[in-house]
């Protein structure tokens, strides 16, 4: 009986230290955390044009509901976070379009806010002339100025630009494709159709959003959403890189993410290199960002300098959407290994892999080509992960269990085989 | 023989014991917040602004219609996510809208579901609409050719596809939970990914020239290099063949006439 309990505690004891050691599950390392070098950047737009005296939103006037919104925003403003403030059709009162249509200040100098002062002079704000749109969103971004992260122009208007050319759409379109990260949140008080569309394409340039704000606290409420989301979202700005119509000449680039413009039906090549023992890792967004026919798709392709194809990745839609996006992986195969150099080292040398990336997209009538859709471009070279060769073992708890049972069976099955094989020996 | 049979079911007890370990987890029928997880109350608008959540995490988050709301959360070897997404519109809709729940991995593929609603289409007078999607179970590893979902970082992406004109812009609440299911049950594969697919999102350098060759790094040989890892086929099976040994001796022991007082 003690022999019993003894093995018994034997075998919950190995049971249990095997279950200690058993699986441990990878922990991934976490990302460094990155501290830019600059401040959140954010410029509110607002419409102070005569329409704005309208008195729809809660029974009261637009400009007073766009005013408490205003205050609210800056009295929950984030330190760190830059805001300016730069109205338009505020001061020009005659009748003439040419003047009226340059008329937009910037009331508050993006920087870090003083609140009373900002307060009173959004107090002041009395509806009053044009609304030049196109001419307030670039000098919008004037005031933001260039930098390595992302900057958003929050525009709210009640109408429609009366003052085109410039078209504000193309205006947006423009900014964008200048380089500067920069994206355009749209707000709309009371919207009509025109008014509707007119914010949505800007929005859709920009990577934006559009919100049709029909009450004070859903307009407050949007504004503080796109204030803080300045702060959270203004990551460094991806590098821009402009590929090339083939392999030989295109950018090599190292590890990172990148932007492009792509126009319809155009291929556009990169080269990385690859060292074996390493894998290649892309993927592309192709944004649309202009109207285009509802089917579409993304081909992303890796090929050998000469021409051969590695690897694809592609992805097709249908409907409305804001990017499509394919990506790929690939690692050279096993060589004979590294080669020795005449200086007796042992070296490995890179291969180049072309990228090259190509769309599907069909214009609708009347859509601009040029400057090219937005692109973003990820490239990662890591170790390669080779081809598991584990030997033909098992594992796992049910394993253990199986094999235990049959230990188990085995034993007793000799026991008694002895017991009896003793018994038939006594007797005899 | 009478104590054989005790002790033969004391054993399969502490098998059964063991048991539920062994069991796959049963899939629950809708994921539910983990006790204590702090409610996200963000959403990124693409992929580089995505919005980091783990699972269990709930999420709430006004937004507007036709806006794309982007998340990202980080998925283990073995695990099956689950994510369930309510979004509630205000009144006077002026009609049908369709959304999706689209799913990518680190490299922007795009991730099948294997159940759940991905793209349901509401009614112009529906108060809500509920989103689903069931991923596949993540492998430890898998060919760089394939498409198999591996561990690293996953995007969630929710957004309207098809709707009237008018109703963009409308103020809408959208609910969104990330369910983990199944860790660690990937006893049956082997291989590793080296390197998570977590996608790098700092700033690229365009590269001037390209890289000579590089010598060979010097494979770095330890004391305890040759060992097993922990958790590999070779220790599994050692442990269960040592286990295999104990369970025979105790087998054996049973069998033996108890010593008389």
């Amino acid at each position: 009986m003690i022999n019993k309990r003894r093995s018994l505690a034997v075998l919950i004891g190995l049971l249990t230290t095997t279950a200690l050691i058993g699986p441990t599950p990878a922990r991934a390392d976490d990302d460094p955390a990155e501290t830019p070098a600059e401040p959140p950047k954010v410029e509110l737009v607002l419409d102070v044009s005569g329409s704005m005296r309208a008195r729809d939103i809660d029974g009261r006037s637009r400009i007073s509901v766009a005013q408490q919104a205003f205050n609210e925003v800056v009295d929950a403003l984030p330190d760190e976070t830059q805001l300016g403030i730069r109205v338009l059709g505020a001061t020009y009162k005659g009748r003439d379009k040419k003047q009226g249509c340059l008329d937009t200040q910037q009331i508050v100098p993006v920087g870090p806010v003083d609140r009373a002062q900002a307060k009173a002079a959004v107090a002041t704000l009395r509806p009053t002339g044009f609304t030049p749109v196109g001419l307030a969103l670039r000098s919008a971004a004037q005031d933001l100025g260039t930098g390595s992260t992302a900057r958003r122009i929050v525009l709210i208007t009640d109408g429609e630009d009366t003052c085109a050319p410039p078209d504000p759409c193309e205006v947006a379109r423009e900014l964008a494709a200048q380089g500067t990260k920069l994206v355009v949140d749209t707000l709309g008080l009371a919207p009509d159709d025109k008014v509707r569309r007119q914010l949505l394409c800007i929005a859709a340039a920009t990577g934006g959003t559009y919100t049709a704000a029909q009450s004070a606290d859903e307009l407050t409420g949007r504004i503080k959403q796109l204030v803080d989301r300045a702060r959270d979202t203004y990551t460094a700005a991806p590098t821009v890189v402009g590929g090339s119509a083939e392999c030989d000449r295109a950018p090599l680039l190292g590890p990172g993410v990148y932007t492009d413009r792509e126009a319809f039906s155009e291929h556009r090549w990169y080269r990385v290199p690859v060292r074996p023992g390493q894998e290649l890792r892309a993927s592309v967004s192709v944004a649309l960002d202009r109207p285009v026919n509802p089917d579409y798709g993304v081909l992303l392709r890796a090929t050998a300098p000469d021409g051969r194809e590695l690897v694809r990745g592609v992805d097709a839609g249908s409907g409305r959407t804001d990017v499509v996006s394919a990506g790929l992986r690939w690692s050279a195969a096993e060589e004979d290994g590294p080669s020795p150099s005449p200086t007796g080292t042992l070296t490995v040398t890179a291969q180049t892999v072309c990228l090259v990336v190509s769309n599907s997209f069909a214009p609708r009538p009347g859509t601009e080509a040029t400057p090219g859709m937005p692109i973003e471009l990820t490239v990662d070279v890591v170790a390669a992960s080779p081809a598991p060769d584990g030997p033909d073992l098992g594992r796992g708890w049910a394993l253990l269990l199986l094999l235990t049972l049959a230990g188990l069976v085995t034993g007793l099955l000799a026991g008694l085989l002895t017991r009896w094989w003793v018994a038939t020996w006594r007797e005899n | 023989m009478r104590t054989l049979i005790r002790s033969a079911a004391a054993l399969a007890a502490a098998g059964l014991t063991l048991a539920p370990a062994t069991a796959p987890a049963v899939a629950s029928a809708a994921p539910t917040p983990s006790p204590g997880a702090a409610t996200v109350t963000k959403a990124g608008t693409s992929f580089l602004t995505a919005t980091a959540i783990t699972a269990g995490q709930p999420v709430q988050v006004g937004a507007s219609t036709g806006d794309y709301l982007y998340w990202s959360f980080r998925a283990e070897a073995g695990q099956t996510h689950e994510i369930t997404a309510t979004v509630s519109f205000p009144k006077g809709r002026s009609g049908r809208s369709t959304w999706a729940v689209d799913v990518f991995d680190g490299l922007r593929r795009r991730q099948a579901c294997t159940a759940g609603a991905q793209t349901p289409t509401a009614d112009a007078a529906a108060a809500s609409v509920a989103l689903g999607c069931t991923l596949r179970r993540v492998r430890p590893w898998a060919e760089p050719w394939s498409g198999d979902p591996l561990p690293g970082t996953y995007y969630v992406r929710l957004a309207v596809t098809d709707l009237p004109e008018p109703d963009l812009g409308l103020p809408i609440d959208v609910d969104l939970l990330v369910g983990v299911d199944g860790e660690g049950g990937t006893s049956g594969e082997d291989g590793k990914l080296e390197a998570p697919l977590v996608p790098n999102t700092r700033p690229g350098t365009v590269l001037s020239a390209e890289p000579g060759p590089e010598p060979v790094a010097e494979e770095e040989t330890s004391l305890t290099g040759w060992l097993p890892e922990p958790g590999s086929r070779w220790v599994w099976t050692t442990a269960g063949g040592v286990l295999a040994a104990v369970a025979g001796v105790v087998g054996f022991a049973l069998t033996r006439r108890p010593r008389r007082p």
